[in-house]
């Protein structure tokens, strides 16, 4: 019989229990995210003195700054360089990990713990590796007639933030699809294997489509971390540069607000920041509504 | 050990649904009150609003000499038995019994000789340091029924607590509850949509259609007396057949339909109360074809169309007759074996 | 089973051993090169093998510090970041599990407006609100303290819902004996709630206590006095701080101390980990 569900009555408990999560909401996020709406329709004097109401010219003139647009199209290669490489190396692994029975779990421990790395500490150990006077790829590279040099090549620089950034979430990645794969019904390969499917005809008539709400799910994870969740491989080694080349967004924030102390502008990034971290959410959220009505 | 009164008991969920309507009932000290019905009837919402589990949007509840309308549930002096037994899956049984004494402030000396106390009597003295998933259902079930004993309680609510065990179990503790309700004498009020465990297991049933109470009785008052047409079609299996008044009338002699008030124009006929013995002086005589014989090893079932009659009618034996399908067959049945209803109120006449 | 052939499996181990090496390596190197002297980087390629200076390179990072670069001992940044992650991880599984318990066993007014309160933090990290966040707990004379540490980032929509979900599945009637057994909100909690919820919790807590301990914008912005500096924005701290390249060989071995307690949460507690990282997003 349908009955609803039972709940406890008091008229205050709820609003204490819900207090500390809504109070810090509140004074951490809602309030200084107001600020970040309100400060990016004003402008500062450069000595602080003076503020005044200049509407959406803040927004005007980032989009006019080449130094802003660059960080734009820093931030797209940067997040579709992590995201690429992180999810198709972790697919491979996934794949192959997936075929093994006793090993299994040995590579998968193996594989995981990446993911502890904090992001700061995965941006030094590749920086290390790629020191241009004693880094070991820069030595094997010069084997091969490359002069590897992050600090004066633009490219040199965004790969390596791409690949220090991409290491760390191949575990992500990797548990995902492992999981993702495990779900495929082993009847479903074995109908395609009597259907005459080779194998790798099987891969990718059959299994990567049955993985493509996963492989959708872990596009926005890995754009969303690519974005947000980089700032310390930048700031503990390239530090935006050289030349802006990897100056991406959530850094550029931090720059010209704490060390150009340019209010207006920092505040009018943030509002931007904030609209695509909704609408990234919301696409996910679409996913997991379809997820879970199917 | 208490009564308890139902004195014009409503309710009516947000959004207008009325679940349960005016159901006045009073239940006697020690007394096994079945509410039986079909799903939705309203049974479940009664027997929580009795625990205290839904609220009473009109009417009185009396526990005893408490008014309890607004009582929590534990302080209504309850126990309940659920249908999933809801026993709290990390506690081993020793504390699932103990919770509910250990949260009224029992002694531990108490608390422990109880919890022995019931479960000696339900003989999950073995299971005590266990926890539920280590458990078959039906020990599930004991414990289940442990957590309301130990209470010493002043009514058990058992909330369709046999229909998660398979039929061999089922029977068993319907026996068990039964033997234990009569034992403790403890007033007690059992929901199911199982119309065989309402007859058994009952002093009184209550059957409840759309909300409301149909009839209260004894099971036999019940089965062989339904108010209604909704009670003579859900108690009893299979269903009693319905003839319109008509066709008896067209086709019996008026003498053997002589006790049927005219307002009847529908008759009710059980189906073990047809025979094929020879009829009686004043007995009905129907003639039908066998459709199909399902023998059922001691008892057997005939599917049967009656000539001039569009529904099927079916006739139980308390033996397999040598007929076959296709047969002709002619049944006795007895006056005084008729039930006569109005079909537009579904009442029952005289 | 599809049969895999013995030549596939071969290729397959082959790629994995080689993925697994390339996943190892950075680690591997840095651990090679903390056990080296200083005097290994000044010229040619970093070494591959381990070197003798292992003890006398950590005794040096955890005890004494480069006074030189303004980093203190790391002794005292591995407890600060110890007690940074425990603060938060403890905080948001406190203030998640109570809030969730408030919106799924209680009904009242305004009870789907507080519900996307807390769901709107998920739209909001640190990162994109940075300065006026900063100035918030500037004004609350928050900087250089563990609470300003902690508290800003305790706010977890994830958590909340993740218990919230897990709290919709646990059966009604588990609630509706314990009010018959005589047990109020409160006590449905402890007793019942939060002993059942304990895998939850603690897959959490792994996952809580990762993203505390690499916490590196936020501390790098809020402490000022070496005493609160944390392991993971420590390291920045000695890469960049001075003019001349990196000790290399004392970077490294900090940057070890720093990345081990959490992968050593992970290897222990694998799965949990893979539990809790697996939930967390559905």
């Amino acid at each position: 019989m349908q009955t609803k569900r039972m709940t406890f009555s008091s008229k205050w408990l709820p609003y204490a229990l819900l207090a500390p999560q809504v109070i810090i909401t509140l004074i951490f996020f809602i309030w200084p995210a107001s600020q970040a709406l309100y400060q990016s329709v004003l402008r500062q004097d450069i000595f602080g003195l003076r503020t005044e109401f200049v509407g959406l010219d803040n927004f005007v003139r980032l989009f006019d700054d080449p130094l802003y647009l660059n960080s734009l199209n820093v931030t797209f290669w940067f997040s579709v360089g992590t995201t690429l490489l992180s999810m198709s190396v972790a697919l491979l692994f996934a794949v192959m990990v997936n075929r093994m029975i006793r090993s299994r779990d040995t590579y998968t421990t193996f594989l995981v713990w990446p993911y502890a790395v904090a992001p700061a500490i995965a941006g030094v150990l590749w920086w290390f590796i790629f020191n241009p006077s004693i880094g070991i790829m820069p030595y094997m590279l010069k084997g091969f007639g490359y002069d590897w040099n992050h600090r004066s090549s633009s490219t040199d620089a965004m790969l390596l933030v791409i690949i220090a950034a991409a290491w760390k979430q191949i575990s992500y990645n990797f548990l995902f699809f492992l999981a993702g794969l495990q779900s495929i019904p082993q009847s479903l390969i074995e109908a395609a294997a009597i259907d005459g499917a080779s194998r790798m005809k099987r891969f990718w008539t059959i299994v990567f489509p049955l993985l493509s709400p996963i492989t959708f799910f872990l596009m926005v994870v890995n754009v969303v971390y690519a974005m947000f969740d980089t700032f310390g491989v930048i700031h503990a080694t390239t530090e935006g540069g050289p030349a802006q080349a990897t100056n991406i967004l959530v850094y550029k924030v931090y720059r010209d607000g704490f060390v150009n102390l340019n209010l207006g502008s920092s505040a009018a990034q943030s509002v931007i920041l904030m609209g695509i971290v909704i609408i990234l959410t919301v696409i996910q959220f679409r996913y997991i509504e379809r997820r879970v009505n199917y | 050990m208490a009564s308890i009164k139902m004195d014009n008991l409503h309710k009516v969920y947000t959004g207008g649904v009325r679940a349960v309507t005016g159901i006045n009932l009073d239940i006697a000290d020690g007394e096994m009150i079945v509410l039986v019905g079909p799903s939705g009837c309203g049974k479940s919402t009664l027997l929580r609003m009795v625990a205290g589990l839904e609220t009473i949007s009109e009417g009185t509840l009396k526990i005893g000499d408490r008014v309890v309308n607004t009582l929590e549930p534990a302080d209504r002096d309850i126990a309940m038995v659920f249908q999933n037994y809801a026993l709290y899956p990390h506690m081993t049984v020793f504390n699932n019994l103990a919770y509910g004494l250990k949260n009224r402030g029992f002694s531990k000396t108490e608390i422990d000789r109880r919890v022995r106390q019931a479960a000696e009597m339900l003989e999950i003295g073995q299971f005590l340091d266990r926890k539920p998933r280590q458990l078959s259902g039906g020990q599930r079930q004991r414990v289940a029924m442990g957590r309301a004993l130990v209470r010493e309680p002043a009514a058990f609510l058992f909330d369709e607590p046999l229909s998660n065990l398979d039929a061999k179990l089922r029977v068993q503790m319907r026996v068990e509850i039964r033997q234990l309700q009569k034992r403790l004498a403890t007033t007690s009020l059992y929901v199911t949509h199982d119309q065989l465990e309402a007859l058994t297991m009952a002093d009184r049933l209550v059957v409840l259609n759309g909300g409301q109470i149909e009839q209260v009785g004894t099971p036999m008052d019940v089965y062989s007396r339904p108010e209604t047409t909704f009670v003579a079609g859900f108690i009893g299996s299979p269903a009693m057949n319905m003839l319109p008044a008509d066709y008896l009338r067209g086709t019996q002699q008026a003498d053997s339909l002589a006790h049927i008030p005219q307002a009847a124009d529908l008759v009710g006929i059980r189906p073990e109360d047809f025979a094929l013995e020879t009829p009686g002086d004043g007995d009905l005589i129907l003639t039908g074809t066998l459709l199909l014989l399902e023998p059922a090893g001691a008892e057997s079932h005939l599917h049967l169309k009656f000539d001039g009659l569009n529904e099927n009618m079916i006739v139980r034996l308390p033996h397999v007759p040598s007929v076959a399908e296709g047969q002709t067959l002619s049944f006795s049945v007895r006056r005084d074996s008729l039930h006569p209803f109005d079909r537009t109120t579904g009442k029952r006449v005289s | 089973m599809v049969e895999n052939n013995r030549w596939g499996n071969l290729f397959a181990h082959i790629i994995l051993i080689f993925g697994v090496a390339i996943v190892v390596f950075p680690v591997y190197v840095a651990l090679v090169a903390s056990t080296h002297p200083p005097g290994t980087f000044v010229r040619g390629v970093m070494p591959l093998l381990p070197g003798p200076n292992a003890l006398e390179n950590y005794k040096t990072v955890i005890v004494e510090g480069r006074s030189r670069a303004g980093t203190p001992p790391i002794g005292g940044m591995l407890w600060n970041s110890f007690v940074m992650a425990m603060a938060i991880t403890i905080g948001k599984l406190s203030i998640s599990l109570l809030s969730a318990f408030a919106i799924v066993y209680f009904r009242f007014p305004f009870r789907i407006f507080f519900f996307w309160v807390i769901f709107l933090t998920l739209m909001l990290p640190v990162e994109v609100r940075i300065l006026p966040t900063f100035q918030v707990v500037a004004d609350l004379g928050m900087l250089n303290s563990f609470a300003g540490l902690s508290i800003p980032l305790i706010a977890s929509a994830t958590a909340t819902f993740l218990f919230r979900q897990f709290f919709m599945t646990v059966p009604k009637e588990l609630m509706e004996a314990a009010r018959v057994d005589g047990a109020g909100p409160m006590k449905f909690f402890k007793d019942i709630l939060m002993p059942l919820s304990i895998t939850n919790i603690a897959a959490l807590f792994v996952i809580m206590f990762i993203y505390g301990w690499n916490q590196y914008l936020w501390p790098l912005l809020i402490t000022t006095d070496p005493e609160y500096y944390t392991i993971v924005m420590g390291i920045q701290r000695m890469v960049t701080g001075g003019d001349s390249e990196p000790l290399w060989h004392l970077v490294m071995a900090t940057v070890v101390l720093a990345a081990l307690p959490p992968i050593l949460v992970i290897l222990f507690m694998q799965r949990l980990f893979v539990k809790g990282l697996t939930e967390t997003e559905k």
